[in-house]
């Protein structure tokens, strides 16, 4: 058998020991899920599509996607959850979206939670008096610049009318008030909650302000949510290259600043899982165009950045980016020529998000580690397999739950000049709206599998026994009780950053020091590893 | 500034929570579940919920919390949960392979409606529920008590589903554990052997919530409370229920089912309310009170009595659960410390009785609320407007800690920045000196970090 043949093999005997426990109906759904990698041919995978009831899955709702991921970092709106408690609860903090006030009196509400507290009686009665009362309250208290409303499960149902809420609190108080209908059953995964969020921001946040942030080449960074402080090393970066950052959907930012992104000259989609709908819906109404960009790994980092020096065609931003290139490579090899010794050649997995699996591949790929299998939470089509498919994917009943905003081009606001460059820099070649997805970069013989299970998680570690395996807190000690160390790339650890070169550096360590570690060869007693006691005890001492 | 919004202009609110002093039912049905032994909760419900219910129990504990859910979508959302949760049910004995499945419900099946008891006997009768396996039930609605009343609900599905009374008494006390840690739980069947009282323990979580590593994965690790002990409940000589909020309701429940009698104490956190569960057991088991806890309570007495200046007159502020307040608001009285803020989002009429009772004459300036809008914000405001020298509470307490330097020490859920509550109790004498060590410990790590140089001492 050649190498490949036994790789396949083996990635077939797992499959089929992964699925010969499930019931027929839900092995059958499964099992195209599960695919062997194989970038010269154009595969499809099973993605986006309803999780299977009883199935211990690593997805959370839409709820959690629409104020968890793309609202919860934004400093100084006040998010308000409108449902009974737990909903507010959990989604208070535990992120880790790191934020810098402008000054010691900027707003800050990201360390509150605020929520209706709904009651049986509002379930009963409706609950749109209290959601009436409790923006009214906020805003008394607290006088924020906006209040954004949540709507968990039961909001849904009972048919509270939260945007007319919305809409009566707004024209009372002068301040911008809008709700989200992101109830938690509206999607088959957070990724529901991405979208309409990015909806709403489109229509009600965007384009409000029209005063520009000064600068000469302005940007965007969406789908960057500063984890760990992942943001601030790119703003650094930015700085020092003299682009001047407008805003960040949404890392480390702020809601005016959000209200005025569409006079940026570019948007740079980091996760494109998250926050594409808004990329393109901007390029529709303002005409700003928009690149793909990649800020995990040190070479990524490199090739992006000088995509977007290049896009200026302006010599001194592009020397500068050099420069920055030039002087921070040599750290990062220096440091992962150093780590390689603990890493060639240690296997590594990683099932999470939309774009994370995706990205963190370069980080491991630096340091010549092999990524035997790789899959996503609440990842699409074209996040596995590359926009190229976006037309051939079927809506289903799930997604067409999912409002698609017709959007044409502001009258006013459309800048056609940023089209125009756009044309101009194609015929140079350069790539917009260009994501070739993860499969093509993944090597052929690897194993991809869409929204896994934990029973498939502890299958694929029995068969090919990972150095390390990157997934979320749910999965973290589960995987650890095996003897395989998890990294988790939603939190990090509570470590980071981990984006464009110090964070490379900083991960290459932290995976150094959790492959290298010896205390798991400590798990067996020394008593453990010994045959039976044999011969006499002695029960006294003679 | 954190909490930079936070002021001591308070102003009256209906309708608004800040910072919360509770969290949802679900979360609590999904802990008790995990201390039966090879139980798989389950969330009817939406992802998120059980995600997140997950999320929050594996931060606490940094260990497996696994659990299911009936994934719902727009299309079970209109229609009802009724075949995703078949569909569960089978798919969970099939892959999963429990003893048992605890089905809670959410605040999303609720108000559709849902039926779990008539669903769950649909399952069984179509075959979904293998020869010797069980699916119990709890309705834990969010919108009503919480996270509280969903561990009470859950504890009290267990009894309702299983306990059964055949006739035989034994000589077993049943002891319902109210919420506390794994570490708790061993202290109180510790405690309960050293006084010769044989208990059966609803539910247990440690050797669940505190498994050691040992390089397999067990889905059901070898804790929890044994279904056959849960079903000979039934024939106990008495209940001892720990904790009103949590342990009321199954309590009853077990005297109208089962005929045994009940009586509630406090969680046994500091000395009187452990005196009380001592004095219990030995009540109910018709024991006497052994050497051994006489002078593990002696060495607690010891170590007040020598720490006393540090403790006497300190202003505290508390957040929680309402089993753990009361008897740690008692405890601290004992101290002679000043309990003077505390707040917590579960309601019932008995907090205020209580603190009332434990606190209007000694420590008059005491402000304490619970339920609607008696949350983490409010009582920073009473900060704000009067400090305090130590905070105790969950790890939320953290922001107002650090914002305004007061000494801080975690208690209760969620605690997910510390280790250590896990395999320390905070039950029992023992508990009760370990939560001393820690008061001390913060209160002077402050003055010997703050205190002029001269006035640094060597010996404390």
């Amino acid at each position: 058998m050649s190498p490949e043949e036994m790789k396949n093999n083996k990635i077939q005997e797992f499959t089929v020991d992964a699925l010969s426990k499930y019931p027929g109906k839900v092995a059958k759904k499964r099992s195209k899920s599960i695919l062997t990698n194989n970038p010269e041919a154009a595969l499809e995978i099973q993605a986006n599509v309803r999780t299977i009831p009883g199935i211990i899955t690593q997805r959370g709702c839409t709820y959690a996607g629409c104020k968890g991921v793309v609202l919860g970092p934004t400093r100084d709106v006040l998010n308000l959850t409108h449902g009974p408690i737990g909903c507010g609860y959990y989604s208070w903090l535990t992120r880790r979206n790191q934020t810098r006030p402008e000054t010691d009196e900027s707003a800050n509400f990201i360390t509150y939670s605020f929520s209706t507290d709904m009651q049986d009686e509002n379930i009963v009665f409706g609950g749109e008096k209290k959601l009436k009362q409790a923006i009214i309250e906020a805003y008394e208290i607290f006088k924020p610049h906006s209040i954004a409303v949540f709507s968990t499960c039961p909001v849904g149902l009972i048919g509270d009318d939260v945007h007319q809420v919305c809409a009566e609190a707004e024209k009372e108080l002068g301040i911008n008030i809008f709700g989200f209908s992101c109830e938690g059953y509206r999607g088959v995964s957070q990724s529901a909650g991405h979208h309409i969020a990015n909806n709403k921001i489109f229509t009600d946040v965007v384009g409000i302000n029209d005063e520009p942030k000064p600068g000469k080449y302005t940007v965007n960074l969406l789908g960057e949510y500063n984890i760990g402080g992942d943001a601030f090393e790119i703003e650094e970066l930015f700085e020092e290259m003299g682009i001047t950052l407008t805003s960040t959907f949404s890392g480390n930012s702020s809601i005016y600043d959000m209200e005025r992104a569409h006079t940026a000259d570019l948007n740079m989609v980091m996760c494109h899982r998250s926050i594409n709908y808004i990329a393109e819906m901007m390029e529709k109404k303002y005409g700003t165009p928009w690149i793909k960009v990649n800020f995990i790994g040190a070479e990524s980092t490199a090739k992006s950045l000088m995509k977007i020096a290049d896009y200026f065609d302006d010599e001194e931003i592009i020397a500068k980016t050099k420069a920055i290139i030039e002087r921070e490579m040599p750290k990062v090899k220096a440091v992962v020529d150093e780590v390689k010794k603990t890493t060639r050649g240690k296997r590594a997995m990683l099932f999470v998000g939309g774009s994370r699996a995706h990205h963190y591949q370069d980080l491991f790929n630096e340091m010549e580690m092999e990524i035997v299998a790789a899959g996503y939470e609440f990842a699409h089509r074209d996040d596995y397999e590359g926009r190229k498919v976006l037309p051939d994917i079927k809506v289903d009943a799930d997604s067409r739950n999912i409002e698609e905003l017709t959007v044409t081009a502001d009258p006013e606001r459309y800048d056609a000049s940023k089209q125009e460059k756009k044309v101009k820099k194609e015929a140079e070649g350069y790539l917009f709206e260009n994501y070739e997805g993860m499969m093509p970069e993944m090597k052929k013989g690897t194993v991809v599998i869409d929204d896994i299970s934990h029973w498939e998680s502890e299958k694929l570690i029995e068969h090919f026994k990972p150095a390390v395996f990157c997934a979320g807190i749910k999965e973290k000690y589960a995987i650890q009780k095996m003897g395989v160390p998890l990294k988790q790339l939603h939190s990090y650890d509570y470590g980071g950053p981990y984006a464009a070169f110090d964070g490379a550096i900083n991960f290459y360590k932290d995976i150094e020091r959790i492959v290298g570690t010896k205390i798991w060869s400590m798990i067996k007693a020394p008593w453990e590893n010994e045959p039976e006691l044999v011969g006499e005890v002695y029960t006294e001492m003679q | 500034m954190l909490l930079r919004h936070t002021t001591d202009e308070i102003k009256e609110r209906k309708a608004l929570t800040v910072n919360p002093a509770k969290t949802c039912q679900p979360v609590g049905a999904m802990y008790a579940a995990l201390g039966v032994h090879g139980c798989l909760p389950h969330s009817h419900g939406s992802q998120g919920c059980c995600s997140y219910h997950r999320s929050m129990l594996t931060r606490h504990y940094k260990e497996p919390v696994m659990a299911s859910t009936s994934s719902f979508t727009e299309g079970s959302s209109v229609f009802g949960g009724q075949s995703n949760l078949v569909q569960a049910i089978n798919n969970i004995f099939t892959i999963y392979n429990p003893d048992i499945i605890a089905i809670h419900s959410t605040c999303l099946s609720e108000t559709i409606g849902d039926d779990l008891k008539q669903i769950s006997q649909k399952a069984k009768e179509e075959g979904k529920v293998p020869e010797g396996k069980y699916v119990v039930y709890a309705n834990t609605p969010s919108y009503v008590g919480s996270h509280v009343t969903g561990y009470a609900n859950m504890v009290k599905g267990f009894i309702r589903s299983f306990a059964i009374n055949t006739g035989k008494k034994t000589k077993k006390i049943n002891v319902l554990s109210g919420w506390v840690e794994p570490s708790d739980m061993r202290e109180m069947k510790r405690l309960s052997e050293l006084m010769k009282v044989e208990i059966i323990l609803l539910p247990d979580t440690s050797d669940v919530l505190d498994a050691p590593m040992t390089g397999k994965h067990e889905m059901y690790p070898k804790g929890g409370t044994k279904l056959e002990d849960i079903v000979e409940m039934g024939n106990a000589k008495a209940t001892l229920g720990l904790g009103h909020w949590c342990t009321n309701d199954a309590a009853i429940q077990l005297e109208n089912t089962c005929k045994v009698k009940f009586t509630i104490e406090e969680l046994p956190i500091g000395i009187r309310a452990t005196d009380r569960y001592i004095q219990a057991l030995s009540r109910l088991g018709a024991v006497s009170v052994p050497q051994s806890i006489t002078d593990e309570r002696g060495r607690l007495l010891d170590m007040i009595t020598d720490m006393h200046q540090y403790l006497a007159g300190k202003r505290v502020a508390l957040w929680g659960d309402p089993d753990i307040l009361i008897p740690l608001t008692e405890f601290l009285v004992d101290m002679e410390m000043k309990p003077v803020y505390i707040v917590s989002g579960t309601p019932g009429k008995r907090f205020m009785k209580k603190m009332e009772e434990l606190l209007s004459e000694k420590i008059p300036e005491a402000k304490f609320k619970n339920g609607l809008n008696a949350d983490m914000y409010l009582m920073h405001q009473w900060i704000k407007q009067q400090g305090v020298d130590l905070l105790i509470g969950n790890t939320y307490g953290k922001y107002i800690s650090r914002d305004d330097g007061i000494p801080f020490v975690r208690l209760g859920f969620p605690t997910i920045d510390r280790v250590g509550h896990s395999y320390f109790p905070t039950a029992g004498y023992q508990g009760a000196m370990r939560l001393l060590e820690k008061i001390l410990n913060v209160l002077l790590d402050k003055q010997d970090a703050e205190c002029p140089e001269e006035k640094f001492e060597l010996v404390m």
